[in-house]
């Protein structure tokens, strides 16, 4: 009963931060609160003891990526005169844009029920290094490779693409 | 939940937060100590017997401070920035596993606060999350030098972590676990440095760069920066920027002395058992972050900064493919012994 008390709370609290990230005037300040959405989501991941899962999103996500968005925000200077000017038809585009994403998630989302279900059937151990190994290397190979691959893929692409211009400094 | 576990865990992360704070607050008379000791001065020796009360009264001097707030500062961030340093520097060391077991009370008490199975990839979270004091609070400032500061601080951060992980995979590589309690039982017989020299000269360079230490203090070079990304504040917020440095300089040495040099592993340790053995482990331990928050501190006084194109090259182009080249022949000789060719 506690730990359903827990998840709510930590839902609200995640919903919340969530929120504060499209409504918050400061694009900085957004990308903090998206930092506290994502410690949310870790702490989710301990509720469900997928310990792994929970640090990996901690490092890459709120670790990684966003130092990187807010490194970008603070060497732009974003302040209220730089704001750009939306016009009605663009704000239409992204209206209809975000509802179909919105449409597609709830879709997505509807079958969660049947999910909880088959993750309670599996033993509370699943989301601990040595069984998320032992399932990558054995029963997803291909497809962990396959990912491996994309990743390095993009990673020369984005190399090439910054080797373009000749480098200032030397 | 026990009772008494309960009781024994939060006493345990009391002494804990009390030990890094004490431990933080004598480092810097330590370092400044040994900055007089290697310039041939003598150092402070006002407050007290040669000067040990020094720490007190730099504190008691910080909180009586000023505490200023810029007018165009973002206040909020601005205040959040040295908590959040400070908060990230502390929390590294509820994985740290201290010694081994106590028995008190008829109890078996173990000297670490938890014991996760993914110890050493929680450090690393912690490590990557904790360049947000240092932003947040360079950027709040609204000053040029401080976002300079902030700037350079999360790059470099950003840099050194990659090296400093591939060095860290290649120990996980010879343990097969990442908890730290197997890692340091792993070394019982033949500490990881006889093993990974190059793993450790990479990891102990990129701990220098991620606590921004001299050679590697860009981030608040004071011939460049005026302070770096603390330029504009004062008092104990201040205080608490240079507290967080001089903690996590005390966990990253106990880190590395976890990673290379057996923890609480001693020579001959096999002939002791019970407490004593505990209270020695633990002696040894102490032993080994001291000595590494003494060659941190030496190498301060000895080598002059980096330029900041220098440290991006030295980090891109030498330690990464260095520490990659050391895990792919690691994992060859690994799979080797085991027999898989």
């Amino acid at each position: 009963m506690s730990l359903q008390i827990i998840s709510i709370i930590l839902g609200s609290l995640t919903l919340a931060s969530a929120l504060l990230v499209v409504f918050s005037k400061h694009p900085v300040r957004s990308v903090i609160y998206l930092v506290v959405t994502f410690f949310f989501i870790t702490s989710m991941y301990i509720m469900m003891n997928a310990q792994f899962l929970a640090i990996v999103n901690m490092i890459v996500y709120a670790g990684a990526i966003m130092v990187l968005f807010l490194f970008v925000l603070m060497l732009l200077n974003l302040n209220k005169e730089a704001e750009p000017v939306t016009t009605k038809g663009s704000q239409l585009a992204a209206f209809i844009a975000g509802g179909s994403l919105f449409l597609v998630l709830i879709t997505a989302l509807k079958d969660t029920l049947t999910l909880g279900q088959t993750y309670r059937a599996h033993n509370d151990q699943i989301g601990l290094v040595k069984q998320l190994g032992n399932l990558l290397f054995t029963k997803y190979l291909v497809a962990f490779e396959i990912t491996s691959i994309l990743f390095i893929a993009a990673m020369v692409g984005a190399i090439l693409l910054a080797k373009r211009e000749k480098q200032i400094i030397e | 939940m026990d009772t008494a576990l309960l009781i024994e865990k939060s006493i345990l992360v009391i002494v804990l937060f009390l030990i890094s704070l004490g431990a933080a607050a004598y480092m810097t008379y330590f370092e400044r100590k040994l900055a007089a000791w290697i310039q041939d001065r003598v150092g402070p020796d006002r407050a007290g017997p040669f000067g040990i009360l020094q720490p007190i009264a730099d504190g008691v001097k910080m909180f009586l401070k000023e505490d200023f707030i810029p007018a165009k500062a973002d206040k909020w961030l601005f205040i959040i920035g040295p908590g959040l340093a400070m908060f990230t520097a502390l929390i590294t060391s509820a994985v740290v596993p201290w010694g081994p077991n106590l028995h008190l009370f008829g109890r078996e008490i173990s000297l670490q606060v938890a014991d996760i199975n993914i110890g050493i990839l929680y450090v690393f979270g912690v490590l990557s999350v904790g360049v947000y004091g240092i932003m947040i609070g360079g950027w709040a400032s609204n000053n040029k030098y401080s976002l300079y500061g902030a700037i350079r601080a999360s790059s470099q951060m950003i840099s050194y972590e990659l090296a400093m992980g591939v060095s860290a995979i290649t120990i996980v590589l010879l343990s097969g676990s990442l908890s730290l309690n197997d890692i340091i039982a792993q070394q019982s017989q033949v500490w990881n440095v006889f093993y990974q020299p190059v793993a450790f000269l990479i990891f102990f360079i990129c701990a220098l760069a991620e606590l921004n230490r001299a050679p590697f203090d860009l981030p608040e070079c004071e011939s460049e920066l005026v302070g770096g990304y603390h330029t504009e504040y004062s008092s104990m917020k201040l205080g608490l920027y240079l507290f967080s440095e001089y903690t996590s300089m005390f966990i990253s040495s106990a880190i590395m002395a976890i990673l290379f040099f057996g923890g609480y592993n001693f020579p001959g340790m096999s002939h002791f058992s019970g407490n004593t053995l505990a209270l020695l482990g633990i002696g040894a331990f102490a032993i080994k972050i001291f000595i590494f928050i003494f060659v941190i501190m030496w190498i301060r006084w000895t080598i002059p900064r980096f330029r900041f194109d220098q440290l991006m090259h030295l980090g891109w182009k030498t330690l990464l493919p260095l520490a990659l080249v050391n895990l792919l022949i690691s994992g060859l000789v690994i799979a080797y012994n085991n027999g898989w060719f």
